[in-house]
């Protein structure tokens, strides 16, 4: 019987020949990822459990970016950073990102990606929902609690149940209005946020083969949101090209067997969807743009994991040059490289920061900033009664910010296009 | 681990995500120091809309005044209860509170893995559709003997689903414990 890409990649790590869906295994983990938010906490029960013998597993294997809340004057969330630091500096950890030096990197799941941590091939665990972004590599990778990485981070070990796996199949060519965010919001409003519960969620198609690594990302960074265990693409060439930049050569390339066995497959005609957005308050409240034209907004933002990156500026850039924004509209780079590459990147001569400040957009530092709200002094965060439109993953009640505040998810191109007339407005109007 | 508990029910509806549980800003406390960890509890469920705080009616808050404990110990949910953020002080945010256990439709994985390992509260999940036949304040008793709850102030009896796997880390009271037991470290 064939097995899927996740099966095969769960049984590498389980040191099995084959595995199949309902099985708990006990995998042997490659990387393990935290933060400002969950390493603290996590280190706390590591000392505790495993007492004054307390060893990290593999220094090597483990992987620290500060990233939450970074750029705030609350003294208990400088206090977590404090904790990492002190932590990295006592166990010599070679990969401490730290904030305030060279090495700060900004948004862990683009930092992974950037920083040659996504091998194709290997199970990668960290604490933070969204780690199945990393699944875009061809690899396995989920969220874990506390409790499990501080497990992780004394055995390098952790028991997992194999998931089944649903298939997402984007036929035709991605028509220059919609992103890979349209896409993913397209999936939720079909599955609801609990369709992929302990399952995997697999893309293909020519619309994903034709899709650069950053917005693969998109789609796999957002399983989450339909209750996914992770997400993932396998290589092609697209993934070949992009290691091979950044160095990474060593990696074990796996693929479905045709004859795997799926819980559903799903299959699209990108051709025929159109810009779509996830009104308040869940990400699988979707309707298409057009539909809800005309709702007054008082906030754009651009940012976080899911809609921060590089490719996320090109499209709002493409939309924002030499126009003007009605609504106070955030940009945030999701890492370090992202800033600087606003500086250089340009659209038609002009540079993409220029296009922002142009526009009379505010830029703040990377970080995961307003998109999970944070302490009361964080940039872009919502306030009772905001209308926001955001590219980032998640809408609940209280998300970014006030609880009384609503909350619109979108691709780059409709938040661009809100930006400027102060509604929510369908990004063909500009393109 | 006790066989009978006891408790009042605090009834939610479906999607009770991690940032209702316990919102994002107040993730800054130490979860080791005794007197921050109250914290915890007292901004536990702080971001479930009042209207639907304690249903049916709604509009009865989790956490009165200045406590960090509740007059509730089970919380009856709906379907994806804990969906979200992977935040670990979602449970643990609960337990502070005092919640011994949770029954629900379904849950969202990372929840679910969280409030088991880490030994912070039992996640049972009905036969049936239950956030709809208990109402908040009723007095409810677990039987984890027989997988079942009496709902007292109303007579009735519902099973719930066994642990299955997971019963063994249950029992042992996360998975430190467990792998302990069974020599894994």
């Amino acid at each position: 019987m064939g097995m899927t890409i996740t099966e095969k990649i769960l049984a590498r790590a389980a040191r099995r020949s084959g595995v199949a869906p309902g099985e708990s295994v006990w995998l042997d983990v490659d990387v393990l990822m935290t933060h400002d938010v969950c390493g603290p906490p996590t280190i706390a029960i590591w000392k505790k459990e495993f007492g004054e013998q307390a060893k990290v597993w593999d220094k090597k294997k483990l992987v620290i970016f500060p990233d939450h809340y970074i750029f705030t004057k609350n003294v208990h969330a400088n206090r977590n950073v404090d904790i990492l630091r002190q932590f990295a500096s006592e166990y010599n950890l070679p990969n401490y990102y730290d904030v305030g030096t060279e090495r700060y990197k900004g948004v862990c799941h683009l930092a992974l990606a950037e920083e040659g941590y996504n091998v194709p091939g290997t199970v990668l665990f960290g604490t933070d929902s969204h780690t199945c972004t990393s699944g875009a590599f061809g690899m396995f990778s989920t969220g874990v609690g506390n409790t499990d990485a501080a497990f992780i981070l004394g055995t390098g070990k952790i028991w997992e149940k194999i998931p089944e796996s649903i298939k997402f199949t984007f036929n035709g060519k991605m028509p220059e209005y919609l992103t890979a965010k349209d896409l993913i919001l397209q999936i939720l409003g079909d599955i609801t946020t609990d369709g992929a519960t302990y399952r995997a969620m697999e893309f293909d198609g020519e619309a994903i083969s034709g899709m650069n690594m950053l917005e693969r990302m998109t789609l796999t960074n957002m399983a989450i949101e339909g209750g996914g265990m992770n997400g993932i693409i396998a290589v092609d060439d697209v993934t070949r090209e992009y290691l091979k930049e950044i160095g990474v050569t060593d990696y074990q390339e796996f693929t479905s067997d045709p004859d795997a066995i799926y819980h559903s497959k799903y299959t699209y005609d990108v051709t025929k969807l159109e810009p779509t957005v996830a009104k308040p308050h869940s990400p699988d409240n979707r309707d298409k743009v057009k539909n809800v034209e005309g709702t007054k907004i008082t906030k754009c933002y651009v940012g976080s994991c899911t809609g921060g990156k590089l490719t996320d500026f090109q499209f709002a850039a493409k939309i924002l040059l030499g126009q003007k924004v009605k609504v106070t509209t955030h940009i945030v780079p999701a890492s370090t490289q992202v800033a600087k590459q606003l500086e250089e990147e340009t659209y038609k001569g002009i540079s993409l920061k220029d296009i922002f400040v142009n526009a009379g957009c505010v830029i703040a530092e990377s970080s995961c900033a307003a998109c999970l709200g944070g302490p009361s002094d964080t940039i872009g965060r919502s306030v009772d009664g905001d209308v926001v439109v955001s590219t980032t993953n998640r809408n609940f009640p209280g998300r970014m910010g006030s609880k009384s505040s609503q909350v619109y998810l979108a691709s780059p191109l409709t938040v661009a296009a809100s930006a400027i007339t102060g509604e929510l407005t369908d990004p063909r109007k500009f393109l | 681990m006790e066989n009978i508990i006891k408790g009042k029910a605090y009834v939610l509806g479906d999607n009770i995500d991690t940032d209702q549980i316990i919102p994002a800003e107040h993730l800054v406390y130490s979860t080791s120091d005794p007197e921050e960890l109250k914290k915890y509890g007292h901004f536990a469920l702080s971001s479930v809309p009042i209207e639907k705080a304690g249903l049916p009616e709604g509009r009865k808050t989790f956490i009165v005044g200045d406590n960090h404990q509740s007059e509730y110990s089970i919380i009856i949910g709906g379907s994806n209860f804990g969906c979200g953020s992977s935040r670990e002080h979602a449970p643990l945010a609960l337990q502070v509170a005092g919640t011994k256990i949770i029954v629900a439709e379904s849950y969202a994985r990372i929840f679910y893995r969280n409030s088991v390992d880490g030994g912070f509260l039992i996640p049972f999940e009905g036969n049936e559709k239950l956030n709809d036949k208990i109402k908040t304040g009723d007095e409810l008793e677990v039987d984890l003997a027989s997988n079942s709850l009496k709902n007292i102030s109303s007579g009735k009896t519902y099973q719930l689903r066994p642990l299955g796997s997971v019963y063994d880390i249950v029992k042992s009271g996360g998975i430190f414990n467990y792998a302990r037991e069974n020599n894994m470290i």
